[in-house]
């Protein structure tokens, strides 16, 4: 099958990707190849909804913060659990509440869902700062281990491969979608809703498959974070940055196909890191901001989109 | 009347104090081809809408095949075998033509014969193929003329593999022989044993086409019967002409 054969290629590019960060010798390298793996994860699953759906979302911050909250109580109440478990839970927790979300929200339209969804994104981070058992608005310190479980190496490095490994699940789901009955039926919601429901689509059926997959794939790229932060509080977890910078992406690459997300996560998330150390931690939201308005006015549908017709 | 498809039994519909349909009742025989006609605003398109499931009604009953309609969501209805087609266009704009087509194949025709009774591909092939637009099955839909894109919406709406097809003025706005070219393609279609609706303001095509006509006026059925006869009845005649 050619998913089959998708899934090998990205594996292989994986396992690449990884060998040649370990060829570097430096632990930086997994500092920041870990943060632009986490935005190609959370990049690709905002657009399974923004993307194929056309339902911009903008509580990615929410999704992610929950996943990484998740980790918290776990590490709290089940220490023993390895990652890739507490991840999996995160992930559920995110899909359940994209799957409420969907619910509540997905009769609205456009701009609407839009701000139900920063809503839903701020009453999530209001609930989280009065949890105390969860550090409240004080935070929650976490013990990162000094090496890694699996293989021999810096804990960080064991990070960086969950969040590789993460990114060829989210990105060969994505495809798979894309080429399967349900992204028809999620191109069909994008152009016309109405037109959908006529020709048998079950949209509000869709639209849930991809809020809680969207959700529940933010959720897992949020899960490791509070490993690779050490000390996570709830205005850096539910930080706009991530909303902002995972609608960037897409819309920088290309929102129509798999392939741009992916694109827009590598360029835009290996510029940020470069900006951080070079110029100041403060540039590269402005890089974004540019980056953006630049996009939007010279190639609205993307870099994709320039290699298409 | 034999073999009733279509059952619609006091049917009313209001848009807070403004009532769009009033106790209307209507049947369809299998088969059948029935022009529905009435000046703007007397409810044709909400009548459409009330029978597909875009809109809910407020009062009366819809049965088809044998199925109460009543609550039921638009796509169940087309699973079921109700097709319509829009009165503007509404293509799905980033599908190629052939992707168009397939949604329906893929959620409505698939869905009903339990799996893969047909390939996706002929199925699609043979429709584009019925309205000549096969040689741009490759294309978007906003690369077409104003008739072809009538045709894309005839082809999609057949593509669920319908009982009952409700055109809702799929001629507006087209040339005396783009209007021929539709209606050749309606009456094909019917022959091959889609039972029809067709709401029209082409006198000429709705008289050619339909056995039987349907006059609203203001939300109400005012005439129900053998063209020639209908459009002699004074009522008609004052709704369109004044009195």
């Amino acid at each position: 099958m050619r998913n089959a054969y998708f899934v090998l290629a990205a594996l292989a590019v994986a396992v690449v990707t990884f060998a040649v960060a370990r060829l570097i010798d430096n632990a930086y390298v997994f500092f920041a190849g870990y943060v632009v793996l986490q935005y190609i994860v959370l990049a690709t699953a905002w657009n399974i909804l923004g993307g194929f759906t056309g339902y911009v979302n903008f509580g990615t911050a929410a999704f992610f913060a929950l996943g990484a909250y998740t980790t918290v109580v776990l590490h709290k109440t089940m220490p023993f659990l390895p990652l890739p478990a507490m991840m999996l839970v995160g992930g559920v927790v995110s899909g359940l509440i994209g799957l409420g979300m969907g619910y509540l929200t997905l009769r609205l339209r456009g701009t609407f869902f839009s701000i139900a969804t920063l809503a839903m994104a701020v009453v999530a981070q209001t609930l989280i700062t009065n949890w105390n058992f969860v550090g409240g608005s004080r935070g929650a310190y976490i013990i990162r281990p000094s090496d890694s479980p699996i293989f021999s190496g810096d804990y960080i490095q064991y990070l960086f491969v969950v969040m590789l490994a993460l990114s060829v699940i989210s990105v060969s789901l994505a495809r798979a979608i894309q080429f399967s009955r349900l992204g028809f039926g999620f191109s069909a919601i994008r152009d016309d809703e109405g037109a959908a429901e006529a020709s048998g689509v079950p949209t509000l059926k869709l639209k849930l498959i991809a809020t809680a997959l969207s959700g529940g794939l933010m959720g897992m790229a949020g899960a490791p974070l509070p490993y690779y932060v050490t000390y996570l509080d709830p205005a850096s977890g539910f930080s706009l940055s991530y909303a902002v910078n995972t609608i960037a992406m897409p819309l920088i690459g290309g929102t129509a196909t798999w392939l741009g997300p992916v694109i827009g996560a590598i360029l835009l998330g290996t510029l940020q890191q470069v900006a951080t150390v070079t110029i100041s931690s403060a540039l590269s939201l402005l890089l974004v901001g540019v980056l953006l308005v630049t996009f939007v006015i010279a190639a609205p549908k993307g870099i994709v989109g320039w290699f298409k017709k | 009347m034999s073999n009733v498809l279509l059952t619609v039994a006091g049917l009313g519909k209001r848009f807070g104090g403004f009532t769009a349909l009033n106790d209307v009742d209507l049947q369809v025989a299998e088969g059948e081809r029935l022009g529905l006609i009435g000046p703007n605003g007397s409810g044709k398109s909400t009548l459409v809408n009330c029978l597909c499931g875009t809109l809910r009604n407020d009062m009366g009953k819809v049965t088809f095949g044998g199925h109460a309609l009543n609550g039921m969501s638009a796509h169940r209805r087309t699973r079921l075998g109700m097709a319509r087609s829009f009165q503007l266009p509404r293509p799905f704009t980033t599908l190629t033509l052939a992707e168009n087509i397939r949604v329906p194949i893929l959620y409505a025709a698939n869905v009903k014969t339990g799996g893969h009774a047909v390939d996706p591909r002929e199925r699609c092939d043979a429709l584009l193929d019925m309205v000549g637009l096969l040689p741009k099955a490759d294309l978007k839909p906003a690369d077409l003329t104003q008739i072809e894109m009538r045709k894309l919406e005839l082809a999609r709406a057949m593509a669920s593999d319908p009982r009952l097809l409700i055109a809702d003025e799929a001629m507006a706005g087209l040339s005396n022989q783009e209007v021929d070219e539709i209606l050749a393609l309606l009456l094909k279609l019917n022959g091959q044993g889609v039972t029809i609706i067709m709401i029209e303001h082409i006198m000429r095509a709705v008289l050619a086409f339909s056995q039987r006509l349907v006059v609203l006026v203001a939300g109400r059925k005012i005439a129900d019967g053998m063209p020639q006869d209908v459009i002699r009845q004074p009522d008609v005649v004052a709704a369109y002409l004044g009195s």
